[in-house]
């Protein structure tokens, strides 16, 4: 449906990729691990790869939780906006498909969170 | 001879003249020219003179009604501060939640002067003109006696001294804010089935009655007095949300599903705005009132309830989503909390972790969802507190694009997996934590493209700088006085202080 209105309603959405300086927003989420409130949001370039992502940036998001030493990346399933994902390491996040505003999940078998509590 | 008195007018007809009295049709310009905004919604109607008056009430008597409450009202803010009134409140925690009231709702009282303002000139009734008129004028009050009342407090704690300020800029704040913005930005149909049918009839409930009873229950005579002047205002609200919705319903049976569809959407917005009471209910008050669960069963299962049932004969059906939210009532009052507790470093009050007894209290409240879900996770931050390691969350959350409060939801047939849902718009990804939020994105698009989601202009960099501590400054916050933990908090040390003192008195 569209908008009721008085007259034309065009405008421009206020989160366009131009807006970031280069960068695309990504949302991440540990799941079954809600010791972490929600998913986050990182402004990330394009041409990051994907290992990247995972040596560098998931440890200062995520290595609070005293499960974050125990995952074996090998195991970990992923999900790239609602589908089954297998990522390519050495390639950038772009490659791998992540576009603005993408979300990305991951699942770690064997670890439910404190006390198995999924947090 | 002096000429003989004209009779004084009987009370129907002066109140004939005070209300209906002052309207007329225009005649240089069409009427449809004067009042261009009261059809383009779809509303129909076809004889504004259906409109009864839900109070019949002049603005002459008005004046002096609320002038003999304005007087009871600041006598007793008066005795409140020369009493020293903060001294008799439960415990230092409380004042947070008065921290959340005066920057969350309270300017929504402003928000809500101005929209009743601007519908105030918009219907061509005269009848719906002069109550939202009248209701304008209650609103403004009501946002400068919460300011009085609650000012007090802001001469000895922390987190009280920039409200507006803050409603406009700090991204919790963003949630009740954009809530309003929706709504008065909504044709004037629109924006009485937001504020004063969902919101002041069906939700009202949820919002006074714990804010005011949690005061009174917490020693906290200023806020409850004014919660007393207003009450009587806000039951003349309420009758105003009922004959809206009644109006446009006897109107034209091709009103029906326009209504539907905003109670739909006003209710869901409604619900989720809640969250931030339901929080306030169970982990904010030291002495509590009730659970939110309990606020939600009595005042939205039953109560509401029982206005649906009676607004069945005209066609309307309970809210959408209704079934979701009172299966959520079990958890978002927890997932709130740990949404504050993440972020209080960039938050204008204080979180904590709930002493053992309150643990206790909310483990027996839900019996089915707290030691299961949210106890164990409690107890490991209260340990991880005490060893010095205090949780925060350093990276931002990704929020809802249309209640904008962090997605932080989970799915209610699977509690502990958080809720996705998204939808494209013109090659672009919008995602929303609910199917209530997703349908209102899916309907009106192009109106929530326009989200000024906080996070994002975090990053954008529209919110004084690229470092979390310039956007605290941003927002006006007193760095390590407003924000992070209630432990070792200025509010706390001070409070102890009082209470040596008292003990060696």
């Amino acid at each position: 449906m569209s908008v009721t209105s008085i007259g034309k309603y065009e405008f421009e959405p206020l989160d366009n990729q131009e807006n970031f300086h280069g960068n695309q927003l990504t949302y991440i989420n540990w799941e079954q691990h809600l010791l972490f409130c929600a998913p986050v949001c990182l402004p990330l370039p394009p041409e990051m790869p994907f290992g990247t992502l995972v040596k560098e940036v998931l440890p200062g998001v995520y290595n609070k939780h005293p499960d974050y030493e125990k995952i074996k990346w090998d195991d970990v399933i992923w999900k790239l906006d609602g589908a089954d994902f297998t990522p390519n390491m050495n390639a950038s996040l772009a490659d791998n498909g992540f576009s603005h505003k993408s979300l990305v999940r991951f699942w770690t078998p064997g670890l439910d969170g404190i006390e198995g509590s999924h947090s | 001879m002096a000429e003989k008195r004209k009779k004084k007018l009987g009370i129907k007809q002066r109140y004939s003249m005070l209300t209906r009295g002052l309207g007329w049709d225009t005649t240089y310009q069409p009427m449809d020219k004067v009042f261009p905004y009261d059809n383009y919604e779809g509303i129909i109607i076809h004889d504004w003179e259906g409109w009864e008056d839900p109070f019949r009430l002049t603005m002459d008597a008005y004046w002096k009604f609320q002038s003999e409450k304005e007087k009871k009202l600041y006598a007793v803010i008066d005795s409140f501060a020369q009493n020293n009134g903060h001294l008799g409140i439960t415990d230092a925690r409380y004042v947070n939640a008065i921290k959340l009231f005066l920057t969350g709702v309270s300017p929504l009282e402003y928000q809500a002067a101005r929209g009743f303002t601007h519908v105030g000139r918009q219907f061509r009734g005269v009848g719906p003109r002069v109550a939202c008129q009248m209701q304008a004028i209650d609103e403004l009050r009501h946002v400068q006696t919460q300011i009085h009342s609650m000012s007090h407090y802001n001469k000895f704690f922390d987190g009280l001294h920039s409200a507006p300020h803050m409603h406009d800029r700090v991204w919790y704040l963003s949630v009740p804010k954009s809530f309003f913005d929706d709504a008065r930005t909504a044709g004037p149909f629109e924006f009485l089935t937001s504020i004063s049918f969902a919101f002041e009839y069906v939700l009202t409930n949820l919002l006074f009655v714990p804010f005011m009873s949690g005061a009174a229950f917490n020693g906290d005579m200023a806020t409850v007095t004014f919660g007393f002047s207003a009450q009587s205002d806000e039951a003349r609200h309420m009758t105003l949300g009922l004959e809206v919705i009644k109006f446009m319903l006897e109107q034209d049976e091709r009103n029906i599903p326009i209504v539907q569809r905003w109670m739909d959407k006003w209710f869901w917005r409604g619900t989720r705005m809640l969250t931030l009471v339901g929080m306030m209910m169970d982990y904010m008050l030291p002495k509590r009132v009730m659970s939110w669960r309990e606020a939600w069963d009595i005042y939205f299962t039953e109560a509401g309830g029982a206005l649906f049932a009676d607004l069945a004969r005209y066609g309307i059906k309970p809210p959408k989503y209704a079934d979701i939210a009172t299966k959520e009532a079990e958890h978002i009052s927890h997932q709130a909390w740990n949404i504050f507790y993440n972020y209080t470093h960039a938050a204008a009050f204080h979180t904590w972790i709930p002493e053992k007894e309150e643990l206790d209290w909310l483990s027996e409240k839900y019996p089915d969802t707290f030691d299961k879900y949210y106890r164990p996770r409690l107890e490991y931050l209260d340990k991880e507190e005490k060893a010095g390691r205090r949780f925060y969350n350093d990276i931002l959350p990704m929020l809802c694009q249309v209640c904008q409060i962090p997605m932080g939801f989970t799915d209610m047939d699977d509690p502990t997996t958080i809720s996705f849902h998204s939808s494209e718009y013109q090659g672009n990804k919008y995602h929303t934590c609910s199917h209530g939020c997703k349908d209102i994105f899916d309907y009106e698009p192009e109106k929530y493209v326009q989200a000024w989601l906080p996070v994002h202009q975090i990053y954008q960099g529209n919110c004084g700088g690229a470092e979390v501590p310039d956007v605290l400054k941003w927002y006006n916050f007193n760095l390590g006085a407003d924000n992070m933990e209630y432990q070792g908090s200025p509010d706390q040390k001070l409070w102890d202080e009082w209470q040596a003192h008292r003990k060696k008195a």
